[in-house]
């Protein structure tokens, strides 16, 4: 399971959406298998692209609202916002160097 | 150098690796990075594996795989297999990581891949309403109307699964004939939730943004209909995962790796595999469980055959992994 911060339905609009920097919110829960798995690896992505991308985790299940108004169905689904919107949906655990190249235009 | 390489980490693949060893055969185990555990991480209650009168939950049933291959010494890496090379005495496999790996002898366990509908909009809704998974994303479907494909086993788990969230769940079956066994399937007919619509395939997935319906056909008279809807949990089946060995191992008429017999031998020495990539038929827990034995048995008699200093040269120092007490 990803070490990442926890944002929360309360903290979204700050953390996230009035971020002056690049985000990653991975909407996660604990029963879910595939979320766990990608957890470890994002951590991973995060530590070694720290200048250029922030990971944030936010769990569906604790955080119903934020979860809703992004239309979360699947699970894990990682978000990445930039200025307050969605530059872009990744949906699924997948491995590092998958992942890695659906997030290249943010790792350059 | 190993002397054996175990591909995948579902029940045949930790079988095997217990099995092997046990033998002193120091497996390696390549568990995959995000799939690790096979396709049990994704299944609630285990009902039909023996040992367990209660049943056990998919994920803790693998916890202990792990732990009972890795008590004998197996080392377990957490990536994926790129490539393989199968031909010559000595196999080499190459990780996700980069690093390649030898060994004498390699399993091949690597299960099966969900397969899809094939339809267009399966794709594009994705994530939207359109899902493989019930125990990841039936918690989005509270009080919501969805349907489940499939007429076996999988499909009646997560259609009785998905009531707990949703009003209403379709079970969608392209035949009247269902594969699923008489305990799964009478459960999913009485559960007052469940309406089975039989005979029809999904020709239509609906909605811009997130799903809004199906369109079937009837595959007696091909009347259309139109179902309103929210989610479509797809579980038709899947398809032995063989794409690293194309051009290398021979393949059956199914799609699975050709093997000797009853046996796990495949066209090449050396080279063995178990569980769902040979089973066209069974795909149970317990059968691919068994399968992995096969393998790690067929590999070591392999192993005892080569000359001993070609063996010595593959011992590692693999120390068992402490199990508390």
């Amino acid at each position: 399971m990803s070490n990442a911060l926890d944002v929360t339905d309360a903290t979204f609009a700050a953390e996230v959406l009035n971020s002056d920097k690049t985000i990653l919110v991975d909407f996660w829960a604990a029963w879910c298998g595939p979320c766990r798995a990608v957890g470890p690896i994002l951590d991973q992505i995060g530590a070694e692209n720290a200048d250029k991308i922030t990971i944030v985790k936010l769990n569906v299940d604790d955080n119903p609202q934020t979860a809703a108004k992004y239309q979360i169905t699947s699970i894990p689904m990682m978000k990445v916002f930039k200025g307050g919107k969605v530059a872009k949906s990744i949906l699924g655990a997948k491995p590092k160097p998958a992942l890695e190249s659906d997030l290249a235009e943010f790792l350059a | 150098m190993r002397q054996t390489i175990i591909i995948g980490s579902g029940p045949a693949g930790y079988t095997a690796a217990i099995y092997a060893a046990r033998a002193k055969l120091e497996p390696l185990l390549i568990a995959s990075s995000v799939e690790a555990g096979g396709d049990l991480m994704t299944t609630t209650d285990v009902e039909n594996y023996p040992g367990f009168p209660e049943g056990v939950m998919g994920p803790d049933l693998m916890a202990k795989f792990q732990e009972q291959a890795e008590r004998f010494g197996t080392e377990v890496v957490m990536d994926d297999v790129t490539s393989v090379d199968l031909n010559g005495q000595i196999k080499k496999v190459t990780l996700g990581n980069g690093e390649t790996h030898e060994a004498l002898s390699v399993i091949f366990a690597t299960g099966s891949a969900y397969r899809r509908l094939g339809l267009a909009d399966e794709d594009r809704l994705s994530g939207h309403g359109v899902s493989w998974c019930a125990t990841c994303d039936g918690f989005f479907f509270r009080e919501k109307i969805i349907a489940v494909v499939g007429g076996g086993d999988s499909a009646m788990e997560e259609a009785n699964f998905l009531t707990k969230f949703a009003d209403k769940v379709y079970l969608i079956h392209r035949s009247n004939a269902l594969r699923a066994s008489k305990t799964m399937l009478e459960r999913a007919q009485d559960n007052p939730k469940i309406e089975f619509l039989l005979n029809k395939t999904v020709e239509h997935i609906y909605g811009d943004e997130m799903v809004t319906g199906v369109g079937l056909v009837d595959t007696v008279d091909g009347t259309e209909t139109t179902l309103d809807l929210s989610g479509v949990f797809i579980a038709i089946g899947a398809d032995p995962r063989t794409h690293l060995i194309h051009g290398q191992l021979d393949v059956t008429s199914h799609g699975t790796i050709a093997v000797d017999g009853r046996s796990s031998r495949t066209n090449l020495p050396g080279v063995f595999a178990a569980g769902d990539v040979i089973d066209p038929s069974y795909r149970q827990a317990v059968t691919a469980a068994a399968s992995g034995t096969v393998a790690a048995l067929d590999a070591e008699h392999y192993l005892n055959s080569l000359p001993k200093d070609l063996v010595a040269s593959a011992i590692v120092d693999v120390k068992p992994v402490a199990v508390p007490a």
